[in-house]
């Protein structure tokens, strides 16, 4: 009998929810596309005036990749939900924080990761400053996983609800602010000449915390709202 | 209800149990045993609490009073997770992926039955050369008929059946009934519900009837 363990059930789970993805790209490129509109709205909006741009640069990307995030988190478990699947991991013996931590690195590389590689073309439609594109890139890099875990525990309490939408962007907007604060906020301090390191380390640590507490808490989240 | 004594320790064992919600009684006071080697069908009209005592057993749901034992213990998640597998109107699969990919999937879940592959579980629920289609565009009876190839596959050996008739031909029961036979005969144990009088399988089978209120 080939026994199940969490490690089979993990890629398993991995190795479904990608292939998912890739038969439905077309959804999947929805985040990124909606983050590429945004950023290229604003210059048309603002002017031309490279010095304004650059100064907005940072808060203008970090607000896109947030609202981008946000567009996408409903779909984490909704369709797994409907068809029941959710419910069959919640029956399977493996640990249901491990499974949910599964689905979130799949959601964080499929919608996330395709807006950080189209970073460098924000960077340049918006006129920023070329010295802080690594710190920009790496509070994204701290940040955008931290989002999709934080964004994972909201979606779970939700999820028996039948059009949470709503309640959804207002659960989840209050715990994205900080994030927001200190990504953003380490990208200025940089333009500025100030300490930057600083954010940086809260966003990591608060990453450390996340990735520990929120797959249990999301775990615990759908259990109740499944009964 | 009558109780056999047996030696072993029934798989599943259920003592007064009770679920209610928001104080209303769904159903309960109920007292019944399945021990390796017979079926329990439970009869009862729509909205008796059929479906309701399968996710209670499954452990979806919490009781309201009562207990539940599993093998003899008191069923806590992990036992009820290793000892049950759940057919419910949700079947689970997922549309854009084939028949054999979402066996697969479930496989990794659950682990796999010795003795069988998922080619020939898929023989045996009529499924043979649909391996590669995406389970979308099955029809509603053949997507039962992938759901009963995953109990087929999974080693839980009590498996909670929720109106497995529904959706399917009279082939398809006379398949229901011959793999229930097949897992029971063979040590498993199955638990059915049922609203109205299909033929049942020719194992020894223990009837509980659900009324409401």
């Amino acid at each position: 009998m080939a026994e199940a363990t969490a490690r089979t059930a993990l890629l398993a789970l991995l190795r479904r929810d990608l292939l998912l993805v890739w038969r439905r790209r077309g959804d999947a490129l929805q985040p990124v596309l909606f983050a590429v509109l945004t950023i290229t709205l604003f210059p048309l909006a603002l002017g031309s005036d490279a010095a304004f741009l650059a100064r907005i640069a940072a808060g203008v990307i970090w607000v896109a990749v947030v609202l981008a995030g946000m567009l996408s988190l409903d779909a984490l478990f909704r369709s797994d939900l409907d068809d029941g699947s959710l419910e069959q991991l919640l029956l399977s013996p493996q640990p249901l924080a491990l499974l949910i931590f599964g689905k979130v690195l799949v959601h964080w590389l499929t919608t996330a990761v395709p807006v950080l590689l189209a970073t460098p073309l924000f960077a340049a439609m918006l006129q920023l400053d070329s010295n802080l594109y690594a710190v920009l890139l790496l509070s994204l890099l701290l940040g955008t996983p931290l989002l999709s875990l934080i964004g994972a525990v909201v979606v779970a309490l939700t999820v028996g609800m039948k059009r949470s939408g709503m309640l959804l962007a207002l659960l989840a907007l209050p715990l994205y602010v900080p994030v927001l604060i200190f990504g953003a906020g380490s990208v200025m301090a940089a333009a500025q000449g100030l300490p930057y390191l600083g954010a940086l380390l809260v966003l990591g640590a608060a990453l450390a915390l996340a990735l520990v507490l929120a797959p249990l808490a999301a775990a615990a989240a759908i259990r109740i709202a499944l009964s | 209800m009558h109780t056999m004594i047996a030696n072993a320790p029934p798989l599943l064992q259920a003592r007064q149990l009770v679920f209610a919600r928001n104080d209303e009684p769904v159903f309960g006071p109920l007292d019944f045993q399945v021990s390796a080697g017979e079926a329990l069908l439970v009869q009862g009209g729509n909205g008796s609490g059929k479906t309701t005592l399968l996710r209670v057993l499954a452990g979806l749901l919490g009781a309201s009073s009562g207990s539940v034992h599993v093998n003899g213990k008191p069923a806590e998640r992990e036992a009820i997770a290793t000892h049950t597998a759940l057919l419910g109107h949700l079947l689970g699969h997922k549309g854009e992926l084939s028949a054999d990919e979402n066996l697969q999937f479930a496989l990794g879940l659950y682990g796999q039955r010795e003795g069988i592959s998922r080619s020939e579980a898929l023989e045996q629920v009529g499924l043979a050369g649909f391996e590669d289609t995406f389970a979308r565009t099955l029809s509603a009876g053949q997507k039962k008929r992938l759901a009963l190839a995953r109990l087929l596959l999974v080693p839980a050996p009590l498996w909670l059946m929720d109106e497995p008739y529904a959706n399917l031909d009279l082939q398809g029961i006379a398949l229901v009934n011959g793999m229930i036979e097949r897992h029971v005969q063979a040590g498993g144990a199955a638990l059915i519900t049922s609203h109205g009088a299909y033929a049942t399988p020719a194992v020894r089978t223990r009837l509980l009837e659900l009324s409401h209120g």
